[in-house]
């Protein structure tokens, strides 16, 4: 830590800027212009002791605050009184970068659930089916088999905007990117021998309601990974420890989490998740297995507040199931005129590009909003736009079909209050 | 390992070129994993598809189902008699609705195959007690749950036979599954 004066300064100062962008509430104090610390005396801030648990295993700092919620807002509560966990959802808003957090990351069960306290050493995992030698794996045996370490996001089918989600974690917070570590399932196919005869497999998990999906074995043989890593240690337990199965770019519910068997098939096995796929409309059905091209702006987002006019950097994320992200626009004027953003890092596949625009405001009212297109040049709409493909008025009785991948809008008041354009 | 590693790519990359994605008549490339005996396949083998296969052996009856739905529980979640509790509702409120999918997504409606249902209740039924239902109690109870819907009649018996023969009224009547391929838009002609 730096002792002198200008350093502390520079400290506080940083302190209280970043202090705005994680806890809404100190943003507009805090950014007034009006430091209350005494030039002459800098805080001597009190010490953090180091103990035994922080030595072994740090914590954030106590000003950081973010934090998970149910979702959705009004629904049903996790955990409930049973202790069940549900649906959670990540705190967006105050996200940096590409990675959630592990601790941040969304979680979503098929219904109500406990999560299983598996020991590791006991874990077996199973291919069996169409292949020409069943195996069982144990934990290590697969982390001695070569590895893939890549970002990849995750989202939930019912990530969708409402008009009473009031800021982007109720908005789009069933949503997250972690950097997963594990082995291909190819690898593991290969290993087995995968019979002609073989069309769909079924992934099966170890929890109490044992949740399993049919999925193409095309998908099983292009990029699934069963991964035991996340963000550089073990998968946590609300994501499936000690193994899950990602399937880069499909909804949420096929990455089966405390991944116990995989079935080879000759065909779709019509489990609970398949009946909960299937549709009326061939169109509706094909656009609930893999997400579309999809960003929001993060900053500014619903429920933050501007300080006054001026420069801000816009900052948002996009991420599609279609592959890379190719190109982000920004727009600050409501749809009129959209404008290149520039790219954080480098755009991986299935994973959260985070982007950046920068914009000066002029303090007046306006509506801003992000889209993005990827690698195979699918765009991210607007509901008006979905709503005319499907030949539907757009009012507010329309609901996007299928996942919900519709551009966010973020309406800016005078007063620089943010809040969600669809309210 | 190094050297190991190396030697195991010098095998699988041909079989890669030559095999495509199915179809890979190969030997194993680590050797890692073990074979698992056949109880223990069938121990986990628990996803019943469509042609029951892994159905096991037993039977049971709607009326025996009626008593097992009040006995373990059902009804408390699951209402008196399918509707009416917190949980998805069993029976649907508007069965004579000529749009099956009008009348609600009811998986002993719904279903296009009866295995679904046993699937289901064997997997992930009752909440908190999930495998503690005999074979036997789980055709009971698929068969009460067809016969408050009007899919089989109250005396029908249901086996490892009979069971995957039910007629769904749904039969066919949904959208193919989309034919997922990599790299390629989730659907063709829409643009976004």
């Amino acid at each position: 830590m730096g002792s002198k004066p200008l350093n502390r300064r520079a400290l506080l100062k940083n302190g209280a800027a970043l202090a705005g962008g994680l806890t809404l509430g100190a943003a507009a104090p805090a950014s007034g212009g009006q430091q209350t610390a005494d030039h002459h005396a800098p805080p001597s801030w009190p010490m953090i002791k180091g103990d035994k648990d922080m030595i072994a295993y740090g914590d954030r700092s106590k000003y950081v605050t973010s934090v998970r919620i149910a979702h959705p807002v009004g629904g049903r509560p996790s955990p409930d009184q049973f202790g069940l966990t549900f649906h959670i959802a990540t705190p967006l808003q105050d996200s940096v970068g590409v990675i959630t957090p592990s601790s941040l990351h969304y979680v979503a069960t098929t219904r109500g659930a406990f999560m299983p306290d598996i020991d590791p050493k006991q874990h077996r995992f199973m291919i069996h089916g169409l292949v020409d030698r069943p195996l069982t794996f144990t934990m290590d045996d697969l982390k001695r088999l070569p590895s893939v370490t890549r970002l990849h996001f995750i989202e939930c089918a019912g990530n969708r905007s409402s008009r009473a989600a009031k800021n982007v974690q109720q908005t789009h917070g069933m949503v997250s990117c972690a950097e997963w570590t594990g082995v291909l399932l190819s690898t593991l196919l290969k290993e087995c021998g995968v019979k002609s005869s073989a069309k769909w497999f079924v992934a099966e998990g170890a929890e109490e309601v044992k949740g399993a999906s049919s999925m193409p074995i095309a998908k099983a043989m292009d990029d699934c990974i069963l991964a035991y890593g996340m963000n550089g240690e073990a998968v946590r337990p609300q994501n499936g420890f000690p193994l899950r199965l990602m399937v880069p770019g499909f909804e949420g519910i096929f990455h089966t989490k405390y991944l116990r068997r995989i079935k080879i098939v000759d065909r779709y096995y019509m489990n609970y998740n398949d009946f909960g796929h299937l549709d009326q409309d061939a169109k509706v059905a094909a656009l609930e297995y893999q997400i579309g091209p999809k960003s929001v702006i993060t900053f500014p987002s619903g429920e933050q507040q501007l300080p006054g006019k001026g420069f801000y950097e816009i900052s948002g994320l996009a991420w599609s199931g279609g592959g890379t992200i190719k190109l982000v626009e920004v727009s600050t004027d409501g749809g009129k005129k959209w404008n290149k953003a520039e790219f954080k890092g480098t755009p991986q596949r299935m994973a959260f590009t985070r982007f950046g625009y920068q914009w000066n405001w002029d303090g007046s009212e306006t509506e801003i909003l992000s889209r993005c297109t990827d690698e195979v040049g699918q765009v991210q709409p607007t509901r008006a736009q979905i709503a005319k493909y499907w030949n539907k008025p757009y009012d507010q009785t329309f609901s996007v079909p299928g996942l919900d991948n519709s551009v966010q809008p973020w309406h800016i008041a005078s007063d620089g209050k943010v809040t969600n354009g669809f309210a | 390992m190094g050297s190991h590693r190396i030697l195991a790519f010098a095998f699988v990359l041909p079989v890669l070129l030559i095999g495509g994605a199915t179809a890979v008549a190969q030997g194993p490339a680590f050797g890692i994993g073990r074979a698992p005996t056949p109880e223990e396949i069938k121990a986990l083998d628990i996803a019943i598809g469509p042609t029951g296969e892994e159905l096991p052996p037993g039977k049971g009856t709607a009326k025996e189902g009626a008593q097992l739905y009040r006995t373990k529980g059902c009804a408390g979640c699951h209402g008196a008699e399918g509707i009416g509790g917190a949980a998805p509702i069993l029976k649907s409120k508007d069965p004579k609705n000529p749009d099956l999918w009008a009348r609600g997504r009811i998986l002993p409606l719904r279903a296009p195959f009866a295995t679904t249902v046993w699937d289901y209740i064997n997997r992930g039924m009752p909440l908190n007690r999930e495998g503690t239902l005999t074979a036997d109690e789980v055709y009971s109870l698929t068969a009460y749950l067809l016969f408050i819907n009007d899919v089989i009649p109250e005396d029908q018996a249901l086996d490892q036979q009979s069971l995957p023969k039910v007629k769904m009224p749904i039969g066919d009547n949904y959208a193919p599954l989309p034919d997922w391929k990599p790299r390629t838009k989730r659907l063709a002609g829409y643009p976004y």
